[in-house]
This record gives C-alpha cells, sequence and structure tokens, in this order.
C-alpha cells in the first residue's frame, strides 16, 4: 500500500491562539466549536489538535481532539463530546462561547490519516464520537477524491446520539444502534460484528479507518483482519479518557 | 474505569513526539526487541496514565519506551526498541 507522502522535517510545534467562531450543537452531549486560527498551516484529514487550558492560578489542562473540519474547509473545527467526570471537555461544551480565544496547538499526528493519493476503497468504521475523524475524511473525500468509493459504518447508542446526523444523509453510511431504535427501525440493531463487516466492507479490497473507545476498535480490527483486510492496511485509533 | 479503557495507541503520542523531534514519529517502523514484532509508532500500544506514557509491542505487550515530562526536561527510556525506521 503507498503510504502517506512523506513529511519531510516538521517545524517545531508551538501554542497558538484561536478565536471561537461558531458553537454548533450535534447531539445534546456534542459541540463543534469552529475555529479562526491565524497561525494554522493546514491539516490532513485525520490529524489532531491539543487544546489547552489555563485556569487563574495557573493550572493547565491539555487533552487531543481529532479535527472534525477537512483540509479543504476554511475554518478549523473540533467536535467534543462531554465526558461528564471530565476535566476539559465540560468547558470546553458548556462554558466556551463565541469570542473566547482558546489555545491550541497542530496539527498532530501522521498515521491515521487518509489523503487521496491512498485511493480506496475506503471503509470508516466509527463508533459514538470516533466518527469526528472520519467525518474529516469524507469531507476531503467529497471535494479532493470524489470518484474514490466510500462507505461510513457508524456505530451509535441511538439516532438522537449521531453527530453530524444531517451531513451523512449525503454519504453512503450505515447505522447502527445499539441501545435505542426507533418504532420501525430496519437497521442493524447490534454491535459491530464480522457478519455486518463482511456485509458493509468491500470484501477484504482497500484500506479501513477505525476509530472510537478501545475495546471497539479492537474487536473491529481483528474482525476485518478476519474477514480478509491485510493488516496493514486497517488504520486504528483508540480513543480514551485523555480525550476528557 | 477499568485497564482496558486505559489502554490508547501511538497516535495519543503524537504530540509528545512532536515537542521532541523534527520528523514524524508515529508513522516510524520500530522493531520489538523482545519478539521482533515490527509496527507503525502509530499502532503500538500506549498507557498515558502511568507517571508519562509507556508504549508496548501491539503482539507480545513488552515495554518498547517510557516518556516522562517534568517542566523542561524529558526522559526517554528506549530499551525496548532494537531500532527506529524514521522516514525523512
Amino acid at each position: 500500500m503507498a503510504r502517506a507522502a512523506v513529511l519531510g522535517r516538521l517545524a517545531p510545534i508551538r501554542w497558538q491562539l484561536a478565536d471561537v467562531r461558531e458553537l454548533i450543537d450535534e447531539t445534546p452531549r456534542v459541540k463543534t466549536i469552529v475555529l479562526d486560527a491565524p497561525e494554522w498551516a493546514g491539516h490532513r484529514a485525520g490529524q489532531h489538535v491539543d487544546v489547552r487550558l489555563t485556569a487563574e492560578d495557573g493550572y493547565m489542562a491539555q487533552r487531543s481532539y481529532s479535527i472534525a473540519s477537512a483540509p479543504e474547509d476554511e475554518l478549523l473545527s473540533i467536535t467534543v463530546e462531554c465526558l461528564e467526570d471530565g476535566e476539559v471537555s465540560p468547558y470546553l461544551t458548556e462554558e466556551l462561547r463565541v469570542g473566547d480565544k482558546l489555545e491550541l496547538r497542530g496539527p498532530i499526528g501522521g498515521y491515521f490519516v487518509w489523503e487521496t493519493e491512498l485511493g480506496g476503497p475506503l471503509l470508516l468504521v466509527g463508533g459514538g464520537s470516533g466518527v469526528v475523524p472520519l467525518r474529516s475524511m469524507l469531507r476531503h473525500r467529497a471535494t479532493a477524491g470524489p470518484d474514490v468509493p466510500s462507505r461510513l459504518l457508524y456505530s451509535a447508542r441511538s439516532l438522537d446520539d449521531v453527530i453530524y446526523r444531517e451531513e451523512l444523509g449525503a454519504v453512503d453510511v450505515v447505522y447502527t444502534l445499539t441501545r435505542e431504535r426507533p418504532d420501525g427501525w430496519t437497521g442493524y440493531s447490534r454491535r459491530v460484528d464480522a457478519d455486518m463487516l463482511r456485509e458493509v466492507s468491500f470484501g477484504g479490497a482497500g484500506l479501513a479507518y477505525v476509530c472510537g473507545p478501545t475495546r471497539f476498535v479492537e474487536s473491529v480490527a481483528d474482525a476485518l483482519v478476519g474477514i480478509g483486510y491485510a493488516p496493514d492496511n486497517v488504520r486504528t485509533e483508540r480513543f480514551g479518557p485523555t480525550g476528557g | 474505569m477499568e485497564e482496558q479503557d486505559l489502554k490508547l495507541d501511538g497516535n495519543a503520542a503524537a504530540g509528545l513526539f512532536r515537542e521532541l523531534f523534527s520528523f514524524e514519529l508515529t508513522t516510524a517502523r520500530g522493531r520489538c526487541d523482545n519478539c521482533g514484532a515490527v509496527a507503525e509508532v502509530g499502532a503500538v500500544l500506549v498507557f498515558a496514565n502511568a507517571p508519562g506514557s509507556v508504549l508496548r509491542c501491539p503482539q507480545c505487550e513488552s515495554v518498547l519506551m517510557r516518556i516522562a515530562k517534568d517542566g523542561d526536561r524529558y526522559w526517554l527510556d528506549v530499551r525496548g526498541i532494537t531500532w527506529l525506521e524514521i522516514r525523512a
């Protein structure tokens, strides 16, 4: 498989200030934060940004969030799920206001990245807010590589928990709802398993990107290899409590 | 919280690597000195809840690397890695 473009020597990574331009309610617990970051040098789909909060007494807390916007989008955005016992996400989702400044650095990471030259077919599998970097890839594909076949398999607890639901109406998406289903739901209603992946995937051809909680990622990645995907063609990103 | 929930991957160490290295380390390939498995750093296991970050082999789970930071000082323990192939 062709790997991502060679990156070369990277510029030193520095903290920069961004203006909060817009806050979008995605679900009751999830917000998208749209940022104007004048020093931002661009990113690749799948990369992250580190966000740092500093309290009045100097205490700092730092978290890494997947970038939700595509490289082609004018503004940078992240999508944050509020974790009840989190240190940073409750501030970002409940306290932050349009016009506030946010300290960030990035882009970060190069492993969980998809670019059009990597080709396809492209199978994206997201669990919960693991859909965020996959949305960046889908947007990138839509503008830069619309001929690459792609499909998103999105595991959510309920339809109300689906992030970017309206936008995803325009792409090839298959949902599985693990806890609550609307009346008359005819889609999948179980955890992602090998049978489901066999039905929605491209027969082991191309690339697969899996993002979600650790156990979700591990079971999906194992199942993908089990149905014929080459291990090197399955890219994974686990998120956990450092996302709080 | 269960131990399983604290297990992340090399993506979670990407910011720390960017502080230390001028090349992207998550796409570098490294060999586990214990079992010989070769993996991209982005795919190894990372336990970030320890004091510092501990990187473990995705095959045998032995320690590849430990990184601790205190203020402006970093400690890098790379005893579990035979080699790293970094793309310049």
